[in-house]
């Protein structure tokens, strides 16, 4: 089959490889018709987190049509699907708990060894992403494999067009858990630092979850353009200071919640020797927390942090004393995908949230590498590229 | 040092004679982990009790074959090739507990496995304890880190995985089985 390879930095190809095999009793093989680009893709283009292969197959946002299932898989042939990125196994203590990001069962124990020595406990398994996180073969490829088939997958109405349902793989339930970790209560005004597609879904998903006032944060006139579209005040932080802006917007008390949509990811982690560099514990705190530690000094006392943006390592000058003397309750963490789905597609399906506003451009799979160059270089105009294998351009 | 021990495990002491106060033979390293699994205590010690089950998730086991009661012939790969004993059971306390010892062979060692109820909701404790001479002593403790045989890391894999088949019915895998493993 043709798939999208990591080869290096800024250096991904559209390559020939094995098709992909039901290894165990609950695989299926789900045929790509819709894939996207995801922003912490970026990051795996950029060469900022180990662990990756040459060779290895990206691409963790992804849906098609189930061609093959192993002998416990509930799934039948020819359903649609829209498959989650977090790979869980529906029977351990996480997952008993709805705590899907955090199963114990997804990852392969020979890739779990460096994440516990890392975080103390090893990640669950993710596909695309790198061999901390289990090393598998990600979608952005004509077929994938899908382990735990009768625990993640959401089966798709017929009529449901893919543009509509693709996100549920990951940017739609984590901008959503995003709001939810706001706990959001009628009459919060919600500040949102990132305008990118989990930073716009966060804006929409406050405004459901009863915020009187959402304030979105970027730089990228386009981006803040879509999330006013959507209900949202801006604050442009290149032309104004975003700390004084909100306090002059809330009467000087600060947000009622926070939400960090940036991360620094991109900068989390270092490709050499991060077991010893860890006892250090200097090496990482290069990380660039600004939204973070912005974010944390404007929320109001007794407010509300929540951070879907991704952090890898450590963080220098974390603002500890901000967050204890104004008692900021903190919330975070991978997105628990699973939860969230039927909830979500029912919305999508009522028309309650607007999904492919997001999607700046459709490019057929084979031209993927130029995807991931869009992506990287015009991220104000291009805020998604989905991907489908056959596509015809116009 | 106080008279009284805390709660720990002897494995997890810093005091190296605490340590090896497990070895049932007076090998020289111990190793010990706990693992939740949400599956009954009587399940898990089933499936345990039968050796011949063991292979299925261990990595480094290429066989354990029952000899006759209590007696079971071990063949595992090593570093420098496989190694070869019988082991006895030395413990069996049905639900709770089996202990074994070896009694010849190429490397001297013992193991025990303990199984108690978690607090409520929280699955199982299962208890691994090995206790073993490295192989060819301090150099073929080298090798083997270096081939990532060393017991304890195959062990704490082994324990991951003897979790996901309880838990799951399956080993979490990317490798095909006619491909060499990715990492």
């Amino acid at each position: 089959m043709r798939a999208l390879t990591w080869h290096g930095k800024h250096d991904v190809r559209m390559e020939t490889v094995p098709d992909p095999e039901i290894l165990n009793p609950r695989d299926a093989i789900i045929k790509i018709t819709s894939t996207a680009i995801c922003g912490s893709d970026l990051h795996l283009y950029d060469a900022y987190i180990p662990t990756l292969e040459k060779g290895d197959i990206l691409g963790h946002e992804f849906m098609g049509e189930v061609v093959d299932v192993g002998p416990k898989s509930t799934l039948k042939k020819g359903q649609r699907v829209v498959v989650p990125f977090t790979i869980s196994c529906g029977s351990c203590f996480h997952c008993s708990k709805q705590q899907f990001s955090a199963c114990e069962n997804g990852n392969p124990a020979e890739n779990q060894d460096l994440g516990q020595t890392l975080y103390g406990e090893p990640m669950s398994g993710l596909f695309g992403y790198t061999h901390l996180t289990g090393g598998y073969p990600g979608g952005q490829a004509e077929y994938v494999r899908v382990p735990f088939s009768d625990v993640g997958p959401i089966v798709i109405p017929d009529g449901m067009p893919d543009d509509d349902v693709l996100f549920l793989s990951d940017i739609l339930p984590t901008g959503w858990m995003a709001a939810e970790n706001a706990q959001i209560e009628p009459g919060d005004t919600v500040a949102i630092w990132g305008c990118g597609p989990v930073g716009l879904f966060a804006v929409q998903s406050a405004f459901k979850m009863g915020a009187h006032r959402v304030i979105a944060i970027d730089h990228f006139p386009h981006r803040l353009a879509l999330a006013k579209r959507f209900g949202a005040e801006t604050i442009n932080y290149e032309e104004t200071d975003t700390y004084e802006a909100l306090m002059e917007m809330t009467g000087s008390i600060g947000p009622d919640a926070v939400i960090d949509a940036v991360g620094l990811e991109a900068h989390g982690f270092f490709a050499d020797n991060v077991v010893d560099q860890i006892k250090a514990s200097t090496f990482l705190g290069t990380d660039r927390p600004h939204a973070l530690r912005q974010a944390i000094v404007a929320c109001r006392k007794g407010g509300r942090v929540s951070i879907p943006g991704v952090y890898g390592g450590f963080v220098d000058k974390f603002p500890a004393g901000a967050m204890m003397e104004k008692g900021l309750q903190i919330r975070t963490g991978q997105t628990h995908v699973q939860k969230y789905l039927p909830q979500l597609l029912e919305m999508i399906g009522n028309g309650e949230l607007d999904t492919t506003f997001l999607i700046s451009h459709r490019l057929p799979l084979e031209q993927a590498v130029e995807g991931y160059k869009m992506f990287k270089n015009e991220q104000d105009t291009c805020t998604k590229v989905v991907l489908k294998p056959g596509l015809e351009l116009a | 040092m106080s008279d009284v021990r805390d709660d720990a495990p002897s494995y997890v002491s810093k005091d190296s004679d605490v340590q090896k106060s497990e070895a049932q033979q007076g090998e020289g390293t111990v190793w010990g982990r706990t693992i939740s699994i949400m599956r009954p205590r009587d399940e898990l010690y089933a499936f345990w009790r039968d050796f011949r089950n063991l292979p299925a998730f261990m990595e480094n086991i290429v066989a354990i074959e029952p000899v006759d009661t209590g007696r079971s012939r071990w063949t595992v790969k090593g570093p420098n090739g496989d190694y070869q004993w019988t082991s006895v059971i030395t413990e069996d306390r049905p639900g709770e507990a089996l202990a074994w010892a070896s009694d010849d062979g190429d490397v001297k060692n013992s193991g025990r496995i303990e199984f108690r109820d978690g607090p409520p909701g929280h699955g199982t404790y299962v208890r691994a304890i090995l206790a073993y001479d490295p192989p060819a002593g301090f150099i073929g403790k080298a090798i083997a880190k270096l081939t990532q045989k060393e017991p304890q890391i195959s062990a704490t894999r082994d324990l991951r995985r003897f979790k996901q088949l309880m838990e799951t019915g399956e080993i979490a895998t990317t490798t095909p089985p006619n491909r060499e493993p990715h990492s």
